[in-house]
This record gives structure tokens, C-alpha cells and sequence, in this order.
């Protein structure tokens, strides 16, 4: 399998604020990555870097066979859409579609009016005009008009509401499935549920450093949770990971990334979903911040 | 031509939510020998899902025969799912109905029958798996 995205020890510095940190992520063809963390994560950062937006300041990076950079033949790959969602009010969604064309290589406008059509939206009105979820239909589709290898999503839906959500993510599966593998998708949201239905791959960051990168079936297989009398875990850490503890005074939650069978018959077991592996991952990471979770059952 | 839903919360993975959809919709007639499922693009424009859940999906009740994909056509059914004998259901919902009035005079309530039938059914599966691993 081929890999759309390749970072090595990446990181990106403004000044003295470090916004991400020996960042390291595979990325493989035709995926569709959830690309989650805090606000602040570096999120942004890394698609910025990725887009060729960005320099950064260490590391490596490959995308699409390349490394990222502001020239025609690298950034026709690519299709950017940013968190505000970047339309000329006063031009039409035709206008927009008419000049793209004069920019793009490889342009499909007519694409674009066909996948317009269907949902209704008008293509002689001005973008101003539109509602959110409409204008977000109307980037979407002239991303895809471009004909991108890599579609790289920053936060497109978190402004709409659930049914323009749904409409949105749909458009963007369905060009994933007509594109038959060719296109890879980089989509960062706070919606875990959208990204639990729609993504493959996963890339989780906090604190500016990468936290989790895999595929999400594989990574779901491997951590359960393990729920039992609290007990020393030295034992369990000998042979898997924990990754994150909640523990009252007579109860251990714990996330375990597994290296093996359980063997400890005092845990039950349970499978995990997105929400808990990214929460668990997140907590692990904000260690400090939830201690008085422990505290608190200590006390009792 | 069907449609499909998937819950996201239900607990059960996204691609069996599509493989029971079309198995229900095949014994209840709604879909009959020949008919054609929809695309994979329609499913994932319509429920927003990954395609390769879609895939997945439909790869399944291709290996149970239930479906076809014909090369540039799309996804044809085949046949219906192998099902006990007619009359099957309504026996064993008679036995069940004589259980379940035992079971509340005995003092249970629907939330004891319900777990009491999630447990039999886990036991007795994982009775099988034991049994299927020992004949392998």
C-alpha cells in the first residue's frame, strides 16, 4: 500500500511558541484520517505544514512523493479548505466555479455543478447569500473540482448544523468512493461520532506531540478497558500498557493497550469505542489536570 | 432498492448494521432475486459512512451468497438467507410466551429477563466456541 503522508520528528516553532513537536505520522492512500486533539494541539499546524502553507522548523515531511511547497505541480495534489471557510461573498458558486478554471490544471467544473445540482443549491446566487452549511457545500465542491490526490479538512463542519453535518460528510464519501482509491482525506473535527462513521485512520494530537496514529479497527482490537478492584497494576504494566487510570479509593478503570491475553482474572474486560480511546489518550496526556479524579477517591 | 441506516451508537459495528439490513429486508420480501442494492457512492452520499464499510458490507453477504457484484453493474441479490422452516418462529414464540409467564409469576421483571437472556445467550455461545475450538 502506498503512503499519501510520511512525517519524520516534524515540528513547527513560531518564535517561542512551540506549535508542534517531533511530530512523526503514516498516513496510507485512500484513507480517511480523523485528525483530533485539544484546541491548540497543533492541529492547524500539522495541515498547514502538510498543505506547504507552512516551513517547518525540523524535521521531516512527504506528501503525495513530495515535499510540501508552493509551486503548481505540488499544490495541484492538493485540495485545502480552511476552518473559515474562504468564499468571495459577492461571487456566485458559477463565478467560483469559472474562476477556478483559469487557475487549475486540471479542473472538473463541471463536476462541481453536477454535485451543486444535486443538492439544490444555486449556483447564480451570491456566496454571501448562502446558508453556512450551503457555502460549506459550495468550498467542498470546488476543493474536489481541483481533482486533489490529498483533501486536507480543517474543522469544515463545526460551524454547521447536524443535517447540514450529514449532508456535508456525505458528499465528501461519496467522492472518496467515486474517486476508487485515489483520493486520501485529512479531516480534523471535535465530532467524534461523525469521525467514528466516516474515518479509517486516526491521527490524535495533544500537547503539540502526537499522541496516536494507526488504523482505527486495528487500534480499537488492541486497548480494552479493565475494570476491577483496585490492586497494584505493576504486574498488568509488566506485560501491556495502561494508558490512562481512573482510580477511586476501591475501583481501577483502566485503559490498557493489550500485548497478549489478560490473564489476571480479577478484571472484567471491555471493548472500547473512539470516544473512550481518544478521551483516554487525552487524559493521559492532561495527567495533571484530572489528578484530582484520584484525589477525590482517596479521600473516601 | 433499498435504503439504509446506521446508527452510530447502537454498539453494533456500522458494516453489520448494512449486512442485518439487507438479511431483514430478504426475509421480510422487501428485496427479492435480482433486485439491485444501491452503489456504494449512494449509500455513503446518503448515511455518510466510510466506503469501505459499504464494501465490507456487502463483500460479507457476498461470501453468504445472499448477493452478487456483477463487474461495472453494481450488486445483485442472489438468494435468501437460509432461515429455519416456516412455522419456526411462531413454535418457539409459543414456548418463549410459556417461559416469560413462568418467569414473572416466579417475580421477575422485564429488566431480570432481559439480562437473564443476554447471559443464557453469551454462555451458550461461548459453550459452542469452546466446543468449535476442541473439534479444530
Amino acid at each position: 500500500m502506498n503512503t499519501a503522508i510520511e512525517t519524520q520528528g516534524l515540528s513547527k516553532r513560531y518564535r517561542r511558541v512551540t506549535a508542534l513537536s517531533d511530530c512523526s505520522i503514516t498516513v496510507p492512500e485512500s484513507r480517511i484520517c480523523a485528525l483530533i486533539g485539544p484546541n491548540g494541539a497543533g492541529k492547524t499546524t500539522l495541515l498547514r505544514l502538510l498543505a506547504g502553507l507552512a516551513r517547518p522548523t525540523g524535521g521531516d515531511v512527504c506528501v503525495l512523493g513530495g515535499t510540501p511547497r508552493q509551486d503548481p505541480e505540488f499544490l495541484a495534489g492538493i485540495g485545502y479548505l480552511a476552518q473559515d471557510i474562504p468564499l468571495y461573498r459577492r461571487l456566485t458558486a458559477e463565478d467560483h466555479i469559472k474562476a477556478g478554471a483559469h487557475l487549475n490544471p486540471r479542473w472538473d467544473g463541471e463536476s462541481a455543478r453536477t454535485r451543486l445540482r444535486e443538492l439544490a443549491i444555486p449556483l447564480d446566487r451570491a456566496a454571501g447569500t448562502l446558508s453556512g452549511g450551503q457555502r460549506a457545500q459550495v468550498a467542498l465542491a470546488l476543493t474536489l473540482a481541483k481533482r486533489p490526490r490529498l483533501l486536507l479538512l480543517d474543522e469544515p463542519v463545526a460551524a454547521l448544523d447536524p443535517l447540514a453535518r450529514r449532508h456535508f460528510l456525505g458528499t465528501l464519501t461519496a467522492a472518496v468512493a467515486e474517486s476508487g482509491g485515489e483520493l486520501t482525506v485529512v479531516l480534523s473535527s471535535h465530532l467524534i461520532a461523525d469521525l467514528e462513521r466516516v474515518c479509517d485512520h486516526i491521527v490524535l494530537l495533544a500537547e503539540s506531540r502526537v499522541q496516536l496514529c494507526g488504523d482505527i479497527d486495528t487500534l480499537l482490537a488492541e486497548h480494552k478497558v479493565l475494570v476491577g478492584a483496585r490492586k497494584d497494576t505493576s504486574a498488568l504494566e509488566r506485560a501491556h500498557t495502561v494508558v490512562h487510570a481512573v482510580r477511586t479509593a476501591r475501583q481501577s478503570t483502566l485503559l490498557v493497550r493489550l500485548d497478549g491475553p489478560v490473564l489476571d482474572p480479577a478484571y472484567e474486560i471491555s471493548d472500547v469505542n473512539l470516544e473512550e480511546l481518544v478521551l483516554g489518550y487525552m487524559g493521559a496526556s492532561a495527567a495533571p489536570a484530572l489528578a484530582h479524579l484520584t484525589a477525590v477517591g482517596e479521600d473516601q | 432498492m433499498i435504503s439504509f441506516r446506521v446508527d452510530g451508537r447502537s454498539g453494533v459495528p456500522p458494516y453489520l448494521q448494512i449486512v442485518q439490513q439487507v438479511r431483514q429486508a430478504l426475509r421480510m420480501g422487501v428485496l427479492s432475486v435480482g433486485d439491485q442494492l444501491p452503489t456504494v457512492r449512494e449509500v455513503v452520499a446518503e448515511v455518510a459512512v466510510n466506503p469501505n464499510t459499504v464494501l465490507k458490507a456487502y463483500r460479507d453477504l457476498e461470501r453468504e451468497g445472499l448477493v452478487e457484484a456483477r463487474a461495472g453493474q453494481g450488486t445483485f441479490v442472489r438468494g435468501r438467507p437460509p432461515g429455519p422452516p416456516p412455522g419456526t418462529h411462531s413454535r418457539l414464540g409459543r414456548s418463549l410466551a410459556r417461559w416469560v409467564r413462568e418467569a414473572r409469576s416466579a417475580g421477575l421483571d422485564d429488566e431480570s429477563i432481559e439480562s437473564l437472556l443476554r447471559v443464557t445467550l453469551r454462555a451458550d455461545s461461548a459453550v459452542r466456541d469452546s466446543d468449535s475450538e476442541e473439534i479444530a
